[in-house]
Parts: structure tokens; sequence; C-alpha cells
């Protein structure tokens, strides 16, 4: 019988979702909470988006170039870098230093490391850690919600001259804030001055912050929408929600006055952000059942015990970054129990 | 029949309860194309190659002569000591050659050429009818042993070496594999259709050989006329049962059933009866079931033939040693690149020649064509530990690591500290990887290294 016949080894048939597949429904899943961010806070937040996504693309480009590697940036998790370190991002932050922010996540976060899968930590919140300590009054400079002129007129930090700090914007965010949508972070409000944000603006975003974090909401929706195409783990923004929940409503019934509520620190500040599309991080996350809950709840009880008890009034970037570096060392002690085994056998 | 049709229809509730092992996966069955298609024969090849190794253990040892001609049904090679099996001659015909011929696993292996008789009617010459009453427990192990009966489901091992326990384990529970986890194949489930009576009765005999009380039937929930027809077919107070398991690969897998059946995990590097259970496939079941009663030997099986590039897929009774060009020029191949796969696609292997013939451990061939072989080659990422073959196995091992000890040629501490040696290779954990690596491939190498350096 005339026939080429082809040699291959088993498996023969595969899934057919890829890695570029789940990155690009990833960044679908990303861009309602971007559009959102723009509605709010108006072309700033989009060219903020814009000037982030590009410095890491640009950054991925450069280091592939530079260490002979095949570009990678079709992959789109430079992508998801950039669209993740914009919305944690107050949406007036100037564009030169988002650019800086984009440079070192991508630069520091990950391609130093080897690139996608060899890095130790979500590659966004190592540049958001670096302005963080770098531009540290731009960093805190929270611009008012729904300004009236935000389509035509950019938040006047925005177009800061590169290598100069931004301008004080007390009186413009006065001028412009409409009603009762002041500048500063609800976290903050509660930490500093004791006002409370009521729950439900928190939940559907109708208060200051970060450019993507305000709506509680629509994070949910987006991450649902991966859950449910099964490209994300569930365990993890569950476990973070469900040990931050309970963590804050113990404090609270130990001391009410001091200590706000549950709800409340559930969907203030990047929380919900970071639960559903931070700490998910595929790569810098443990994959073993038992270590999945244990690195939630780290990072969940982390984060309410920076923010009640820290000189911060957020804590949930430094407890996923924490919760990341814990993560090789808490997949070894879980290793689950192999079929046939009588135990779980120590790593150590 | 109305009964059936009811099932048929099972509702999702039920499906729920349905017995089943954690992880696993959900491959497209592919099996609508033959799982309705009775089993028929097809005319002899002109020449059966019959390899004198088709079982696990040492090859049988030729007792026929070149030129010598024999009778279907007659023995042409003993069994070489416990852990072996005979073989018999599967047509009526004059033995050509003793000589090495391929096999599936690319190496060649000594095989009996025996030149088919055309113009004979093909009766089944040899046989001697057995007064099963009288047989205890090690002389059903030898007659099961002298009918050359081995795992029909794939594995080939030999069925009397299951069945013989050492002194002081006890075998209480017969587990037999109904399960068919593997996409395009449907014989077993046209042998419980079809055989069911043999079935039952195979069943029986296995039971008494093993010295088990009871006998559990597992059958995925995918199959719902074969569960109805077996159950219908089992007296009321019978210590057989038959149940639905839950569709989902790989269910079928000897481990792997037995937690779903009975809740006992195999220990790691032991066997199965060391938990006090015996499992056969099916098929072997009706087999023996067919051949013991009459004294005869194993010369032919069901085999599924299936897959993209078959014209006339369908499920075939053939006799062994059937050369694969002969298969598939009878039932149809169009085209000139072809991928065969013995053996489901899950677990199967590519035959590197057309010439390797069904042996008995073959359930089917699965043969896939041009539109197949020439889908894009998924781009490979690095791991991005996404945990999806933690999810996966079966096993409970932790395949993102192996995989990665596996880049790093790790191989003594794969099978060290991540139980490399408990891995079956059943694929789930290449199947499911979003980034295309070969992982099963890798611990494949990585089991072979081991092992040669064992010495």
């Amino acid at each position: 019988m005339k026939l080429n016949i082809e040699l291959r080894t088993s498996p023969h048939l595969r899934k057919t979702h890829s890695v570029d597949t789940i990155m690009r429904n990833v960044v679908y899943a990303l861009l309602p909470i971007a559009t959102f961010a723009v509605y709010q806070f108006g072309i700033s937040a989009l060219a903020l988006l814009l000037t982030v996504v590009a410095s890491c693309l640009l950054t991925e480009a450069l280091f592939n170039y530079l260490g002979g590697r095949p570009n990678t940036i079709n992959d789109y998790s430079a992508v998801i870098t950039g669209i993740l370190l914009a919305l944690t991002l107050p949406p007036g932050f100037p564009l030169w230093m988002s650019a800086v922010a984009g440079f070192i996540a991508i630069g520091l976060g990950k391609s130093l490391f080897g690139g996608l899968g060899y890095n130790l930590f979500n590659p966004a919140l190592v540049g958001r850690a670096f302005v963080q300590a770098a531009f540290p009054v731009a960093v805190t400079t929270w611009p008012p919600a729904y300004a009236a002129n935000r389509f035509v007129e950019f938040i006047p930090t925005t177009l800061t001259l590169p290598f100069t700090e931004p301008v004080d914007i007390t009186g413009w965010s006065q001028q412009v804030a409409v009603d009762a949508f002041s500048g500063a972070t609800p976290l903050a409000l509660q930490k500093f001055e004791g006002v409370t944000t009521p729950v439900m603006e928190l939940f559907t975003g109708m208060s200051a912050g970060s450019s993507g974090e305000t709506s509680a909401l629509l994070i949910l929706l987006c991450g649902t929408y991966l859950v449910a195409r099964r490209m994300m783990d569930w365990r993890i923004p569950v476990g973070i929600l469900a040990s931050a929940g309970l963590t804050a409503w113990l404090l609270h019934l130990s001391s009410p006055e001091t200590h706000p509520g549950p709800l409340f620190m559930l969907f203030s500040g990047g929380l919900m952000l970071g639960a559903v599309f931070m700490a998910s991080d595929m790569v810098a996350s443990p994959v073993t059942p038992l270590g999945i809950w244990l690195y939630a709840t780290l990072i969940g009880v982390v984060t309410i015990i920076i923010r009640l008890y820290g000189g911060l009034t957020e804590g949930v970037m430094y407890a996923i970054l924490l919760g990341n570096a814990m993560a090789p060392l808490i997949e070894n002690m879980t290793q689950p129990r192999a079929y046939g085994h009588a135990r779980r056998r120590s790593r150590s | 029949m109305a009964a059936l049709h009811e099932d048929e229809t099972m509702g999702l509730l039920q499906r729920l309860n349905h017995a089943s092992f954690s992880h696993g996966i959900h491959p497209a069955e592919h099996k609508e194309g033959t799982r309705d298609k009775a089993i028929r024969r097809l005319p002899f090849a002109p020449r059966l190659f019959v390899p004198l190794s088709q079982h696990i253990g040492a090859p049988a040892v030729p007792i026929v002569r070149v030129g010598q001609e024999v009778v279907r049904g007659e023995p042409i090679a003993r069994a070489d000591g416990f852990v072996s099996v005979p073989l018999h001659a599967p047509a009526t015909g004059r033995i050509e050659a003793i000589t090495l011929m391929p096999t599936a696993t690319g190496n060649r292996a000594p095989a009996i050429v025996l030149h088919v008789y055309q113009a004979d009617n093909q009766v089944v010459g040899f046989g001697n009818e057995v007064d099963l009453a009288r047989l205890d427990r090690a002389a059903l192990i030898e007659a099961i042993q002298q009918s050359g009966m081995v795992g029909l489901g794939g594995g080939a091992f030999p069925t009397h070496a299951k069945l013989r326990v050492p002194e002081g384990s006890v075998i209480d529970t017969l587990l037999v594999n109904g399960c068919e986890c593997e996409p395009y194949l449907t014989t077993d489930h046209r042998v419980m259709l079809e055989q069911t009576h043999a079935l039952l009765e195979g069943i029986r005999i296995v039971m008494r050989a093993c010295g088990a009380g009871r006998a559990i039937i597992g059958i995925e929930d995918n199959k719902p006329d074969a569960l109805e027809v077996v159950r219908q077919a089992i007296p009321s107070d019978s210590p057989i049962e038959a149940r639905a398991v839950k569709t989902k690969y790989p269910q079928g897998a000897e481990k792997i059933l037995l937690k779903t059946l009975l809740g006992r995990e195999v220990p790691s590097g032991g066997h199965i009866f060391q938990v006090g259970a015996s499992m056969v496939n099916v098929g072997t079941a009706a087999a023996i079931g067919q051949l013991i009663p009459r004294g005869e030997g194993l010369i032919e099986r069901v085999i599924t033939v299936a897959g993209p590039g078959i014209e006339k897929p369908g499920n075939y009774l053939v006799p062994l040693g059937t050369p694969t060009d002969f298969l598939l020029e009878q039932l149809g191949f169009n085209g000139s690149e072809a991928e065969v796969i013995m053996g489901g696609p899950m677990m199967g292997k590519s035959l590197p020649s057309l010439e390797v013939p069904v042996i008995k451990g073959t359930s089917g061939l699965v043969v896939m064509n041009e539109a197949f072989l020439n889908q894009p080659v998924r781009k490979s990422y690095p791991c991005i530990k996404c945990g999806e073959c933690v999810n996966a196995c079966p096993m409970h091992l932790n395949p993102k690591e192996l995989g990665l000890l596996a880049a790093k040629r790790e191989y003594a501490l794969m099978a060290e500290r991540f139980n490399l040696n408990d891995c079956f290779e059943c694929g789930c954990c290449s199947f499911v990887c979003p980034s295309a690596i070969p992982l099963v491939q890798q611990f494949r190498i990585a089991k072979t290294y081991n092992r040669e350096h064992a010495a």
C-alpha cells in the first residue's frame, strides 16, 4: 500500500487553548475595567493606560532584542502587565513616571528573570512598588472622579515634564470636584479622618482611587468571565476575599470604632483588583491545592493587618508581593499526597 | 426497548451520582461513528504475522517447523514459564517462516508467518470441551493460561498470572472493566451488547479462578445501553453487579477504576491483589467465557477501526496477526499521508510500519488523515505554572514540577522526590498543557534513563 505514515508520540490529541488564548482572554476581561476608568477619570486615564502599555511592550521588545531572543510581545502577557499596572496608578500620575513604571515592571520584574514563566513576582506589582518608593508624592495624589471637563482636559499632573515633580493639585481639585467627590481615597478618609464611605458607593465605583480599582462590582464580573472560561483559578480570589473579610470582621468585633467592617474593607482600595487579577497571576502563585489556599489566606490576612496597623493606607500590594515570595516555599511544603502513597512526604 | 430509550436520556442528577475519581480530563469522545455498528468479520489476509511476544513476560517458544501445515486453533507456540502464554494458529494454512517482523514499538521481533489457505473453510479444528464444574482453582488458572489469554483492554498482561495470588492474600472482589475511556474505541461497548452471556460466563469462571466472592462491572455512563443490557442479563440472586461510573478519562485505567469502585489504592510499586481485588477487561472476560468451556485458544479479537482517515469505520472480529495494511485496504483509506495509531489516541502508539499486525492487546486502530496531520503545530511556551496538569493528573502527582526537573535532566530527583515511577503515562498532563510542553513524553524519557542507569 502506497502511504506515507507519520510517527508521533501519545497523547495524539490536545486540548485547544494555548498560552496566548489565555492571555488574550485576560486582556478582554480587563478591557471593561479600563473603559470604566476612562469614563470615570477621562482622557488622563486613557493616556495613562496607553503610556504604560506602550512602555511595557517596548521594554519587552528591547530586552528580547538585547538578549537575542525571539520577540515575545505577541503573547499578550506584556499587555496584561501594562493594563494592570496602569489600573493601580492614580489617574493623574505623570506620564513620564508611568513610562518608568512600565519599564521597571517588565525589565526588572520579568525580563531579567528570563521572561514569561520565570518571574518570581507579579511584574505589574514590581513596577507599582518601585514607583511607590521612587515617587511617593505623585503616587498618593488622588484627583477627584467625575470631574466636569475630564474628557477634554488633562489632570494638571498628567503632563508633568520628564524628570520634574508634579504640581500640587489641591486647588484644581476643589475647583473641578463635583459635590461629594473629594480627592481622598476611601481608605485614607477612613484611616486619617475617620470618615467611612458608604459600601454601596465602593461597590459600584462612585469614589476616588486608583484608575481601575474603584468598582468592585465590575472587577468581580470580569473575574467571573475568566473563571467561567476556566482561565483563572477561582480559589485564589475566593480565598483572599474570604480570609480578608474574616480577619476584618473579627477585628471589627473587637473594636468597632477604630476598625471598619468587613464589607468596607473588601470593596475599598486595591483589594478586589489585587485578589482577582494580581494574586491570581499563574506564574507567581502555587499550584498545589493546599498551597493555593495557604497562599490566598496569607495575602488576605496580611492586607488587612497592613491597612489597620501599618503606616500605609493600602496593604494589598505588599501582601501579594510577600505571597509571591512565599509561593515556592508554600508549594514545597504542600506537595499533594500521590495515589498509592500513605501520606504526604515531607519535602524539606 | 422502552426502558433502553429512557435510560439513554439519563438525567443530569442521576449522572452526578455516578462514582468517579478526582482529577482526569474530558477529551472529545468521537465514538458516534462506530458505537452503533455491530461486530463484523472481514476476509482473511493472505499472510498472517504472529509475533511470539504479544504479552508482557517471556515470549512464547515456537513448536512448529517452517513448511508445516497447521489447522485453525492449533497451538503453534508454547508458554515459556508462568508469566507467558502459548499461541494458537489464527487460520488454517502453512508456516512460511519464523523471522523478524516489525512491531508497534519500532523494534523487529520474531514472528511466525502463516500463509493462509484461502480455499479452506477455516473451521476451528482444535479444542476439547471441558466440564468446568470438575476443575478446581489451579486447574482453571492452568486452563486460562493454555487458552493464551492476556488482558485484551490493551495491557496484554497474561490473565492467569493476575488470578493466582501468593499464599496469605485473598481476593474478595473481582472488578470488570467496561469503561473504555479512550476516544474512538467502541470494542468493549459492542462486546457488552453482543456477547453479554459470554461476558457473564467469563466473569463466573474468573471469579472461581481467583476466589472472589463478588464481581462489579464498571461501565462509563456514556454507554447506557450496555449498562441496561448487562443489568438485565444478570440474574437477581447473582453476586455480579453492574455499576455506572462517570465518563472521564482515564476512568478505565486499572488503578483508577479500583479507586472509583472500591475506594482502594494500589500501593506505590505494588499489585492490585495486595488490596484484595483483581481486574479484567470485559473483552477478556467475554473471550474467557467463550473459549474456556470449549477448550479453545485465543485466535481472534474484536477491534475498532476508526478515525477521520477511514472510509468504513466499524467494529471487526479480526484474526490475530492480520497486518495493518490489509485492514486499511479492506476498509478504505483515501489520501497519501496518515498516522495509524494502535490503541486509542491518548495512550496508543503510532505505527512505524503498516506491516505491524493486530495482536492480542490491540483494542483498535485509529487512522488520522492529512487534515489532522497538517494542523499547525501548536507553539510551545515556557511553563506558566497554571497548574492545569496538577489538576488533571489522576495519580495526584505534580507534573509541573516533574516537567521543570525533566528540562534540567534531573531524572533521579524526579523519581526520588516526585514519584515519577507512579506515572502510568495516561497523557492527561500533555493534553491540558496550554504551553504545549511534551510532559508525558519527557517522563517516558526520564523513566527509560533511570531504568538504564539503575543497573
